[in-house]
């Protein structure tokens, strides 16, 4: 049986000592998240809300495969963006692949979805109260996106909080299109594997921790703005 | 004076049917000149879809709407106001609920503050313009609605039953305000079932029933002396058929 125990404490140890090598993983993690995820909300967000405000042919089509692209495989996201940004791909010239813009890129094509299908439900029950209003007042399809993204600002801090959860969580495309490079494009997640392969569960442990803790703060975090925004009746 | 962009609103050959039924069957009525109209008529007689087939949000299926003579459109929509049975209130405090209308229909923004505080003074919501709107009372919620359609100086105003889930105070701040817009020259088409209200506000009387118009007179004959049988029977509190 192994001593859980000492691998706890060396854990919990670089963790309080703030280790070099932990923090760079765990900033670097969270700066390919969020840039993806920011990066996503910017796609997604109107993708999402024009959805739920326009009608036009197929649009019911778009909905389906939006949804089915929530599913995304990473590992397949990953492939697909390897071998766009290989040296071969169209998007070679650029030399992405194994850099931190190459994790950003596959964390955004995963994200997207999420953000524009959990944005346009969202949307769509605030359009669903709004539409006959912004209709007798003469606002265009545009500015009714613009209007219910506001208005519904802290409902769809959710399709957020889930894309983030999808993007720091995820391993398959990073590890393809980032390569686990240390100091590079090594993230908490391909970290956590690796140390796990080489029996380094300190790290890997330490790593775990980190990851959970970042999680939980940050649904704490969304969930005490939405319980802000209800108490004041803008939720 | 200026060039009317909705009055008069005519409705032409309107049918409108669902599930085989003919909710709408409206030949022809018109709404322009001046002075308050009540709709008056039972549940079902399709009081409220008139008013949104008349103020373009819903296009019937037979039949022309007409603004000022013209198919409506957007452009114009903000010169025919409209108050919903429930208000609908944007995420914001009740002065950003008005400046919203005002920035969106195109007022200068030098201009929008001055004129939310004054629609807000003569509501009687000045005290409370920066709370959310959401939180405000019922009564005060409709009057908001009332005080934001008004902001834009509507040529023709219609009002869906704003007054069926008020108290009487509220229902009397309501109608002061509505008074008050039709004296000032707004078109006021108002959907009630109060007949009490009917009284107290219409200079005219539509009467509804089963989606058509059978009888449109002036008040005080109507009130009197309607000519036609379910009207009459409606007035003594008849259940219609």
């Amino acid at each position: 049986m192994q001593d859980f125990a000492g691998e706890f404490t060396q854990a919990f140890w670089l963790m309080a000592h703030f280790d070099a090598d932990l923090m760079a993983i765990v900033v670097l993690s969270l700066r390919v998240s969020l840039s993806a995820v920011l990066l996503a909300a910017f796609i997604g967000m109107p993708l999402g809300a024009f959805l739920a405000v326009t009608r036009f042919p197929g649009r019911r089509l778009v909905n389906v495969l939006l949804a089915a692209l929530m599913g995304l495989p990473p590992v397949v996201v990953g492939l697909l963006i390897y071998l766009l940004l290989s040296h071969a791909g169209v998007l070679g010239p650029l030399q992405l692949l194994y850099t931190p813009g190459a994790m950003i890129f596959a964390q955004t094509v995963l994200v997207a979805p999420i953000i524009a299908a959990l944005a346009r439900q969202t949307i769509e029950d605030v359009h669903g109260e709004y539409a006959e209003q912004l209709a007798v007042l003469g606002v265009g399809p545009w500015q009714q996106v613009v209007t219910l993204l506001w208005d519904a600002r802290y409902s769809l801090l959710t399709a957020l909080l889930a894309g983030f959860g999808r993007a720091i969580a995820e391993v398959g495309a990073v590890i393809i299109v980032g390569g686990n490079i240390n100091h590079v494009t090594r993230v908490m997640t391909t970290a956590i594997a690796l140390e796990t392969s080489k029996g380094d569960l300190a790290l890997a442990l330490g790593l775990g921790v980190i990851l959970v803790s970042i999680a939980v703060a940050v649904n704490a975090l969304v969930f005490g703005l939405r319980a802000t925004a209800q108490r004041s009746a803008h939720g | 004076m200026a060039e009317a962009l909705v009055l008069p609103v005519t409705a032409t050959g309107i049918v409108l049917a669902r599930n085989g039924r003919r909710l709408l069957d409206v030949p022809e009525l018109q709404f322009g000149g001046t002075g308050l109209t009540v709709v008056l008529g039972p549940n079902g007689a399709g009081k409220s879809l008139l008013l949104r087939v008349l103020a373009g949000l819903i296009e019937p299926d037979q039949g022309t709407v007409a603004w000022a003579g013209r198919r409506p459109d957007r452009a114009r929509a903000p010169r025919l106001g409209f108050v919903f049975q429930r208000p609908v209130l944007l995420r914001r405090s009740a002065r950003a609920n008005i400046v919203y209308a005002l920035k969106v229909t195109g007022m200068p923004a030098g201009l929008r503050a001055a004129r939310a505080d004054a629609v807000l003074a003569a509501a009687r919501l000045e005290a409370i313009a920066a709370s959310p709107a959401r939180l405000m009372s019922g009564g005060e919620q409709q009057r908001l609605a009332l005080a934001r359609a008004l902001a834009l100086e509507p040529e023709l105003l219609f009002l869906d039953e704003p007054t069926s889930s008020l108290d009487p105070a509220s229902t009397k701040a309501i109608e002061d305000m509505l008074r008050t817009a039709a004296l000032a020259g707004t078109r006021i088409v108002l959907v009630t079932h109060d007949t009490a209200q009917a009284r107290r506000l219409a200079d005219e009387v539509v009467f509804l029933h089963l989606g058509r118009v059978l009888e449109r007179a002036d008040a005080a004959s109507f009130f009197e002396k309607s000519a036609a049988p379910q009207a009459r029977a409606y007035l003594e509190g008849a259940i219609l058929a």
